[in-house]
């Protein structure tokens, strides 16, 4: 089959572009990534050489791209640069157009429609544009392009690419002005087309329009630019820059005019608030007061276009405020500010820049490397967090190349004069005209010193702590009950939720996943709040960790009215400074009363007659989204919407609803960035209500219930020993850190930030209540209304205020939510379903199984999970129970989930991988190592080892011989129960024999990171893939996500990435322990992130090339039909199992108690471990009949047969229930109208790619080493295109001598040149790499016993120590080996170590951090954050500037401690042979003064492990 | 809540037995205090459960977790706040409830059980001493009247509730105290009466109104139910089982409840009429369960001379059997203080009374024989059949006939206001607990069958909840949802 044919009409492909939404599948949701780079002549100096080195730049960028089920059509790729005028002129000369003078004219590519009438019609709209802006239109020329080599993906949707040249109109004085009138007529263009109802308007796109600069791009491969823009080819064709953007997009669909450069930079990573950014820019339009662009502005209105990639949303940010007067850094400032909030050393004046500009607008949130350019001055800007890299190196002969990573040019190595990297929050830019860079400091001293910026904002920024004190008001607490009541608060809210915040300062920690209902799906009255799910950052882009990487974050905002974005006044930062956002009663009291300039509150009423009903609502919505706005126009600036005024009449409106409605409204209404929204609500109490109210565009919020709550639980001596003060106190803390965390799962760093960005998709509220006051929030399968939302309100009001009050009734609602109770919340594991389960596999008995899985299946009456009210629909006739496959095959397919040995004990963990191994299913490791021991079979012939090798942030045990034991390797990328989240596993829980499977010291604690440190992006992610393939290549590569709105796109990515198996997991997956809020309100179930996977992949052509698994809750042959209906292949259990070894829901996994002896390390309760492999067997062969006899009756005869037939799924009946009802199921059950060439499930497989892999070279010269352990020394280049050397290699080694490898230097390999990402991964013991050059990201990741040394080439003539020679995260989750780089390292150098000894001259920030184990010694300067998480191992930082304790490292977790003898000893020994190896003249330096030098070590060594060493020491642990 | 690895640290405790020898020689109450530090730690036992099958396991939905966390840290008022929120009468079930939440505690699964019915009692104990447990009379009344037919536990549980839904109650009950089976089939060792008393006190105040020696259609005219909006029927499964074998009509032998009542009456400071007395005779109680071991313990008290307990079935094993797994109820040999006073375990199992034998028209003998039990193949039913050569004589010179019953009686107030039956001979009623005469309940042993004095409080709640829904078309008084363990 050719795989291209897909792309037709017929099969409803729209060839220039995504496919409208459909089903669960919705082009918003698309992600892109990338490699950038670009190369510049510092002195300005224009050659058409730079295009040639520009376009192999692209080329050896190739592996960050990607293609689609078309081998020959790209991404996109596309090259800035600025404009040729000789070449033009000539060019124009032949089609009789007449081109002024350089500069005095402005041109750009126009994409047109094919369609020659259409293609005439945008002509004449962009002629007519350009007269009425008074430019003088000079003519079009046929852009000459070759397509007979581009894919045919490409071809079918290529447009007709011409060129327009525009003559600058008499009264426009300089370039900068002829460039905004240039931008104003391509605005007005595009907005006149886009409006026009023209068929194939999409295809209209000008990817440039300047006077100075040009770009050419298209779906193209690399390769292609330059055959099929053959501009790019003439030798006349010159430029002083180009920048080149390589693409990786989820989807495999054409779509020409994303592929980047964008207009003035391109980007590389991810905005995570662009949906907040993208309304709060259009919300500003109705403040732009500027005759910059004419009367009529609303012309150029929307500033940001909707439906397009957050990066094109971001450059139209910067072009629009490049185009207000502000310089390109200035603009990069604004919107990417520098993390400056809690910075130690920032100087006053940047920060004040930074403060008063956060009065402007909020930054646009996410990781992001950027280029940019206007044609005369060329930057770069990283994030906050560095979480893209920036490598670049200066030339002597006058040369900056930069890009995602080195060596993408060949260069001399005595023609470097300096390498280096951008590192976070730092810019840097290339002034051609000076012929030098400027540095961060430089650039930013100047912008942040044209205004006064600092007395602007010590005069009109007002803290709240500024504002005069009122008078204490006392809660009435006589009528408190009635408020609780009104306000929905369960004893569980008061004993589980907010008692141990107020208590502990922390939000609550759960076990074992929720399996409660969806909100829609309750008989409970839920609060709004329940029916939204957050949304999490998975693969696409990083969590970020809130806890270590603190310095990154804030919680602070301002509130009251934004100004003009044109302007710049004192009176611009005239707001109120909250340094947190949730308001205790005193607090908000001042707000109430505050009256200032600029800062004027009235309170709005969020209440409605409850007697009245659904209209009355409706009414008080109207009414107060119209008082909003006309308080606005009466000059109020603070809009307090308040419940307090309701009770026994009116009952309160739920707050986010008010807020979204009003929110929204004011956008629409272009007054929202008038005004401050503060929320006075007794209704929030959770860390999720919080962060919804923010999310829709609240500023502060003063949940005054809580505090009533908190009072009443004092009185009643619930919280002893701790005061209304502290209790006040600990309960913000506990939210604020919540809420922190919750950002932070999307990777978001700032609150402001965060603040109407609606990080969340509504489950089960249908799309009237969203348009109207949740516009743009996801919700995709309907659900209640405000008719829906009324009931729930009456009946919390009615328990409130109730005709007849009875004595001796529970005071609140039990709740029942966390734990099960009777009278409570519905649990899909009840009491006798637990029972009914327990007792069937213990005596092997089907019909007690039956029994159970009615229990489970039959939600008549109580409606717990989607599935539930689905139901089989025949559509061909039954077959016999015989022909069906029998269930042993069919067990195949399963799998246990993954758990770790540490989360569940020893005898759980092997008893599962037995019963599994017994099967033939699979068993997986979860993220804790795996005893080499298990390896191999017991006597009895029962196999202890775990099929799947599971590899999660945490890397523990992650070594060449975990990696080579097994048949699956599964990348955790989230988790069910807490995605975006990392873990910790707590000193006292690492047993001596815990430690020894992860390879980390007993008693240190264990942190799991939120990220895995080498996936910040798709094309991360891809390299992950491919490194295990090579630590690996026999096992299949498997991705786990999680469920959310859009992850059918990243499982689309995830197959480009060439992963065999994508894994989508349910949100009520178990845990061994998460915060309560991530297990109730993150992620969604499985039935719509599978369904959404399998359409995405169909309707992309991916689904052929990769299996499909699921799991979250599967508990019978029921749940797996459906399952497999809506497109999984492949099953996975993990409750179901664990409550046959004796599980019975105890949830208190986190704390050791397990009383069955399952998620315990305890020895006495691991002794009542009662489990055995039989049970679990009995279990699977129960759900596999139940699912035979429901494949008879469907008439399927094989799993494979049944696969994504979701046609057999019918909901009509199930709809019955009174909030079920307005539910609609079609976006799930839709299958995507496909020819049948298409494959709908997997049939072929991926290739990998690894042929060319340097790895055969030294396999094929080791082959004495690894058959008879004799030495070898082999020689060989190498280029950053050989990506994980050292892999495939250590698999061999491990294969053939397991953990303990070969001895020392047996294979030595001498490589030249810059080697590739991943350079050493999971390098095992025997092996010695030595490099003479330089090496990307990801150096030495996993190493397991060998040696790495790199240094500098030996003609080299910069100095090593000052230059970056290894990229980012070197040595993540290394376990052993030794390791001497002379020269500098990128960020997170030695992250998640716990074995590796590493000597290195300098690093970059979060040196060590998470590091459980090993020693690194750096003598040289180190980044900020040194140490965060850092558990276990030691560092020696010579710190010769002596600012390290000061202002470098993170002292949360360490103590800085002399040294002693053995310290001494060491580092000696370590610095002589950096010496040795390396030649290194620090090393040098340093010994040649020994004891001077010794007085600037700084040992840093966590507490933690001090105390775990102790403790080993002493006899009373030797033993255990 | 509570502490995390209480079950770790501490062993489960129960109150200890004053002596046998003391007390034999009275009514009172047989076990000795619990002190509150060592109850603390009972508490602490608790797991707090993801799944509490203990709150599952009690027919009134105790909310046992929240309960035993709050006796842990000594916040008893709370506590008790919980308990009477689903239970009226802790103090009656936290002395004679057989506990069933204890056999499905979790922590039940493979060490003891946390010991939650003294949980209960201490809490409702602390209660009354610190004076918290005082009337709470409604706020305001509905204006309807109910009438409650018998003043046993369910039939209190009834009217406490109907009354705190603001309805005007009156309990009917025809013997001369209120109580029911607490007041004269309960002895007083195991609950000492001034415990009912002091309840009844209370509910009086609170505006229930208590008319004794009032049995419908003798002493009061059915007819006055009418005046009434609604009746409820709690009056119990009183028609005692008999044996009519040979020698049944010889003197001597007694049912349990003629017995059992006139020792109750007399601690109250009664006189009796035909006082049946075991005082130096050789005591024969025939049957097993409560109701028999009751027997033993009043008759060793007035002085028998030797005492032996029939049981038609097999001794019980020891432990859980496995047909009867974790959480269900298990049939296991369970013995009560009163085994404990007769020297030796009274009880003889798998004994069939076959006669009585006697002189002068007296009871002097009772000849048993032993039986075995078959399980049949096919339908699974039981058979039971004699072991020849195993009758066996025993000295009887007192007879005491502990053999259940069979359901309400018949002949008054059932058949007077037309009442069905259903087929086990208990009144009928829908799941609203109405029976087939409009505004007639029926709640508790009539309607449920002999049972537990928590079914019996648990139908009494339900009922009242169902009656006043019936009566005012909604209904606040709380139910405790339909989540039993099924029996198994």
């Amino acid at each position: 089959m050719d795989k291209n044919d897909f792309i037709d009409e017929e099969n409803g492909f729209c060839p220039s572009g995504f496919p409208d939404a459909q089903g669960l599948y919705d082009p918003q949701n698309e992600h892109d990534a990338c490699g950038v780079g670009f190369i510049c002549s510092l002195k300005g100096e224009k050659s058409h050489g730079i295009i040639k080195d520009a376009l192999e730049i692209l080329i050896r960028l190739t592996h960050r791209g990607a293609s689609g089920s078309d081998p020959l059509t790209g991404d996109g790729a596309g090259i800035l640069l600025q404009i040729p005028h000789n070449f033009y002129k000539r060019e124009c000369e032949k089609t009789g157009i007449e081109l002024p003078g350089e500069h005095e004219y402005g041109t750009g590519l126009v994409f047109l429609p094919q369609d020659e009438k259409q293609r005439d019609a945008c002509k004449k709209i962009m002629e007519e544009a350009v007269a009425a802006e008074g430019q003088e239109f000079l003519g079009w020329r046929k852009v000459p392009t070759v397509n007979k080599f581009i894919g045919k993906t490409a071809k079918a949707s290529e447009p007709d690419i011409w060129q327009i040249f525009i003559g600058r109109g008499k009264s426009v004085k300089g370039e900068r002005e002829f460039d905004r009138m240039l931008y104003i007529i391509r605005k007005v263009a595009e907005n006149r087309i886009f409006k026009s109802d023209m068929a194939d308007k999409g295809d209209f796109y000008i990817p440039t329009l300047t006077c100075r600069i040009i770009i050419y791009k298209g779906l193209l491969l690399p390769e292609q630019m330059e055959g099929y823009y053959t501009d790019l080819l003439d030798p006349e064709f010159v430029s002083a820059l180009a920048l080149v953007h390589q693409r990786y997009s989820t989807n495999t669909f054409p779509a020409w005019k994303l592929a980047q450069p964008f207009h003035l930079m391109c980007h590389n990573g991810e905005i995570n608030t662009a949906r907040g950014n993208f309304n709060w820019m259009n919300a500003r339009q109705g403040l732009f007061k500027s005759d910059l662009f004419g009367e009529d502005i609303e012309r150029m209105f929307p500033v940001i276009q909707p439906g397009l990639s957050d990066s094109a949303q971001l450059d139209q940010a910067v072009e629009l405020l490049y185009h207000t007067g502000r310089s390109l850094p200035h603009v990069m400032m604004m919107l990417i500010p520098e993390a400056w909030q809690n910075h130690k050393t920032m100087s006053p004046e940047k920060k004040a820049f930074y403060e008063y500009h956060s009065t402007l607008m909020e930054p646009w949130d996410g990781p992001a490397s950027i280029p940019f350019t206007d044609g005369s001055c060329l930057g770069a800007i990283l994030d906050r967090n560095g979480l893209r890299p920036s490598r670049y190196v200066v030339t002597k002969d006058g040369y900056v190349i930069m890009g995602s990573e080195t060596g993408i040019v060949d260069i001399d190595p005595a023609n470097v004069e300096y390498k280096g990297r951008l590192e976070p929050g730092r810019m840097f830019l290339v002034d051609m005209d000076a012929g030098r860079i400027i540095p961060d400091e430089e650039i930013k001293r100047q912008i942040a010193t044209q205004q006064p910026y600092g007395e602007w904002v010590q005069e009109n920024l007002v803290g709240l702590d500024d504002l005069p004190a009122e008078k204490d008001e006392a809660a009435d607490m006589d009528s408190v009950l009635e408020r609780q009541r009104m306000f929905g608060y369960t004893m569980e809210d008061q004993n589980h939720l907010i008692g141990p915040m107020a208590a502990k300062g922390m939000e609550p920690t759960a076990a074992m996943g929720v399996d409660t209902p969806l909100a829609v799906l309750s008989e409970k009255p839920q609060l709004l709040y329940n029916y939204f799910k957050q949304l999490f950052a998975q693969v696409t882009n990083p969590p970020l960790d809130a806890i270590r990487e603190e310095l990154v974050t804030s919680i602070l905002t301002n509130i009251g009215s934004e100004q003009d974005l044109f302007l710049e006044t004192p009176g611009h930062c005239r707001q109120l400074k909250v340094d947190q956002p949730i308001l205790t009663n005193e607090a908000m009291r001042k707000i109430h009363a505050v009256d200032r300039d600029g800062l004027k509150p009235t309170t709005l009423p969020i209440i409605y007659k409850v007697a009245e009903g659904e209209d009355a609502l409706r009414d008080a919505l109207d009414k107060l989204c119209s008082d909003a706005s006309e308080a606005i126009e009466a000059g109020y600036t603070l809009l307090v919407l308040s419940d307090r005024t309701a009770g026994k009449e009116n009952a309160p409106i739920p707050a986010v609803l008010a807020t979204a409605a009003v929110h929204h409204h004011l956008i629409k209404k272009m007054q929202r960035t008038r005004c401050g929204l503060v929320v006075e609500s007794g209704e929030p109490r959770e860390v999720h209500h919080f962060c919804l109210l923010f999310g829709f565009g609240a500023g502060a919020v003063n949940p005054y219930m809580v505090f009533e709550n908190l009072e009443d639980m004092i009185r009643q001596e619930s919280l002893p020993g701790i005061n209304m003060r502290k209790a006040t106190r600990n309960y913000i803390k506990a939210i604020n850190k919540g809420m922190l965390k919750v950002m932070s799962k999307m990777g978001i760093s700032t609150l402001h930030s965060y603040r109407g960005a609606q990080i969340c998709e509504a489950i089960g509220i249908n799309r009237d209540v969203i348009n109207r006051y949740f516009t743009g929030t996801p919700s995709r399968i309907g659900g209640i209304g405000l008719d829906g939302i009324v009931r729930e309100i009456e009946v919390r009001h009615k328990h409130a205020f109730p005709a007849r009050r009875i004595p001796k009734t529970l005071k609140l609602d039990i709740g029942g939510v966390y734990k099960w109770r009777r009278n409570g919340e519905e649990h899909l594991l009840n009491p006798l379903a637990v029972a009914k389960l327990q007792e069937s596999v213990r005596t092997d008995n089907l019909e007690c199984f039956k029994e159970f899985s009615s229990i489970i299946n039959d939600q008549n009456k109580h409606l717990c999970t989607l599935r539930g009210l689905f139901e089989f629909k025949k559509t061909r006739p039954s077959v016999p129970l015989r022909e069906v496959e029998p269930w042993t095959e069919i067990v195949k397919r399963f799998k246990t989930g993954a758990m770790s040995y540490g989360s569940i004990s020893q005898e759980a963990h092997e008893t599962l991988a037995v019963a599994m191994n017994r099967i033939g299913g699979k068993s997986n490791s979860g993220e804790g190592g795996e005893d080499p021991d298990r390896f191999d079979p017991d006597i009895n012939g029962d196999l202890r080892r775990s099929a799947i090798k599971q590899i999660a942030s945490g890397r523990f045990g992650v070594t060449s011989n975990y990696l080579a034991n097994a048949d699956e390797l599964q990348i955790k990328m989230a988790q069910g129960a807490k995605p975006g989240e990392g873990g910790q596993l707590p000193g006292h829980k690492v047993k001596p024999w815990i430690a020894r499977t992860r390879h980390s010291t007993p008693y240190v604690t264990l942190i799991s990171p939120p990220p895995h440190h080498d996936i910040y992006s798709i094309e991360d992610l891809s390299q992950l893939i491919h490194d295990l393939k090579n630590a690996n290549p026999v096992a299949r590569i498997n991705v786990k996500l999680v469920s959310e709105v859009g992850v059918g796109t990243v499982a689309a990515g995830v197959a480009k990435g060439k992963a065999e198996v994508v894994l989508i997991s349910g949100y009520d997956g178990g845990t061994g322990a998460s915060p309560q809020s991530s297990i109730k309100h993150a992620g969604l179930p499985w039935e719509l992130g599978l369904a959404e996977t399998q359409q995405t992949l169909v309707l992309n052509n991916l689904r052929s090339r990769i299996r499909v698994e699921v799991d979250g809750k599967l508990l019978t042959g029921r749940d797996v039909a459906i399952a497999c209906l809506l497109g999984a292949e492949e099953f996975g259990f993990a409750t179901g199992p664990l409550m046959t070894l004796g599980c019975i829901m105890l949830r208190l996994c986190h704390l050791n108690t397990c009383s069955v002896g399952i998620a315990t390390q305890d020895p006495e309760l691991r002794r009542k471990f009662s489990g055995k492999p039989e049970y679990v067997i009995s279990f699977f062969r129960f759900v596999a009949e139940e699912l035979r006899q429901i494949m008879a009756e469907l008439g399927f005869r094989s799993v494979d047969d049944m696969v994504g037939h979701s046609e057999h799924i019918d909901t009509a009946e199930a709809l019955g229930h009174w909030k079920a009802k307005g539910l609609d199921f079609s976006g799930i059950l839709q299958k995507p109208d496909v020819s049948p060439a298409i494959g709908t499930r997997c049939i072929d497989s991926q290739n990998h790619n690894l042929g060319g892999a340097l790895d055969h070279k030294l396999i094929s010269l080791a082959q004495y080493a690894l058959r008879r352990c004799e030495p070898v020394e082999i020689d060989t280049e190498i280029r950053n295109v050989n990506r994980a050397v050292g892999a495939m290699l250590s698999y061999e080694i491990s294969k053939r001598y397991g953990e303990e490898g070969l001895p020392e230097d047996t294979i030595k390999v001498n490589c030249e040149g810059s080697a590739g990402q991943s350079f050493g991964a999971f390098s095992a013991k025997g092996i010695t790499f030595r490099i003479e050059g330089d090496a990307n990201d990801y150096f030495g990741k996993g190493m397991s016993g060998a040696k790495l040394i790199i240094r500098p080439p030996e003609k080299a003539s910069f100095v090593p120590e000052e230059n970056i020679l290894i990229g980012n995260v070197a040595f993540y989750g290394a376990t052993k080996g030794e390791a001497y780089i002379r020269g500098l390292a990128g960020e997170r150098f030695c992250v998640r170590n716990s074995g590796v000894q590493a000597v290195v001259e300098g690093i970059g920030d979060h040196g060590c951090e998470y590091m459980t184990g090993g020693n690194t010694i750096i003598l040289g300067p180190t980044g900020r954050n040194f140490a965060a998480g850092m558990s276990g191992g030691i560092a020696y930082v010579l710190d010769e500037a002596g600012d390290f304790i000061q202002s470098r490292c993170n002292p949360e977790m360490v103590d800085f401690d002399p040294l002693d003898e053995d310290d001494i000893d060491y580092l000696r020994e370590r610095i002589e042979k950096h010496h040795e190896y390396t030649g290194s003249t620090v090393a040098e330096r340093v010994l040649g003064n020994w004891d001077e030098s010794l007085e600037k070590f700084i040992k840093v060594i966590p507490v933690d492990y001090k105390r775990a060493l102790a403790l080993l020491a002493s006899e009373q642990y030797a033993g255990e | 809540m509570g502490k995390p690895t209480g079950f770790k640290e501490y062993k489960r405790q129960t109150p200890v037995e004053r002596p046998v020898e003391e007390r034999i020689t009275d009514f009172e109450e047989v076990y000795e205090p619990f002190p509150d530090a060592k109850l603390q730690r009972q508490a602490a036992r608790c797991m707090n459960c993801g799944i509490p099958f203990c709150h599952i396991g009690c027919p009134l939905g105790n909310i046992i977790p929240e309960f035993n966390d709050l006796a842990y840290k000594g916040q008893w008022e709370r506590a008790w706040e919980i308990l009477s929120a689903t239970n009226n009468f802790p103090e009656f079930t936290g002395r004679i409830c057989p506990a069933p939440c204890e056999e499905a505690c979790v922590l039940g699964i493979n060490e003891p059980a946390v010991t939650i019915e003294n949980i209960e009692k201490s809490i409702i104990e602390h209660a009354f001493k610190q004076g918290w447990v005082v009337p709470e009379p409604p706020e305001s009344r509905t204006g309807k009247s109910i009438a409650i037919i018998g003043s046993g536990p369910s039939g209190l549980a009834a009217a406490d509730q109907l009354n705190r839904a603001g309805h005007a109650v009156t309990v009917f009950e025809r013997a001369d105290r209120i109580g029911g089976l607490l007041r004269y089939g309960i002895p007083d060792f195991k609950l000492e009466k001034s415990i009912i008393d002091r309840r009844l006190e209370i509910l009086a105040e609170e505006g229930i109104q208590f008319r004794t020696n009032a049995a419908i259609g003798t002493d009061v005219p059915v007819d006055e139910l009418k005046g009434f909006d609604a009746v409820v029927l709690c009056c119990g499964s009183t028609e005692g089982r008999d044996l009519p074998i040979l020698g049944r009509d010889l003197e001597g032998i007694h049912f349990a409840m003629d017995f059992l009542p006139q020792q109750n009456k007399l601690v109250a400071g009664d006189d009796v009429e035909e006082k049946i007395s075991a005082k130096d005779k050789n005591v024969v109680v025939i049957g097993g369960g409560d109701t028999g071991s009751d027997c033993v313990g009043t008759a060793i008290r007035q002085g028998c001379k030797s005492v032996v307990n029939f049981e038609l079935f097999p001794q019980p094993p020891l432990y859980r059997p496995s047909h009867q797994p974790w959480p269900y109820w298990p049939m296991k040999l369970r013995s009560s203080s009163s085994h404990r006073e007769a020297g030796q375990d009274p009880r003889n199992y798998a004994l069939l009374t076959k006669a009585f034998g006697g002189q002068v028209g007296h009871v002097a003998s009772v000849t048993s024989v032993n039986v075995e039990f078959t399980r049949e193949r096919q339908t699974g039913n039981s058979n039971m059949e004699e072991v020849p050569g195993t009758e066996k004589e025993w000295k009887a010179d007192l007879v005491l006939l502990a053999l259940g019953f069979s359901g309400p009686e018949r002949d008054n107030v059932i058949r007077d206001l037309g009442v069905d039956l259903d087929e086990r001979g208990n009144i009928k009623t829908g799941d609203n607990y109405q029976t087939n005469v409009e505004n007639v309940f029926a709640a508790g042993d009539c309607h449920r069958g002999q049972s537990l004095i928590v079914w019996a409080i648990s139908e009494g709640r339900e009922a009242a909840r169902c009656v006043d829904l019936h009566l005012m078309g909604e209904s606040d008084l709380p139910s405790k949802g339909s989540e039993d363990l099924p029996r198994r």
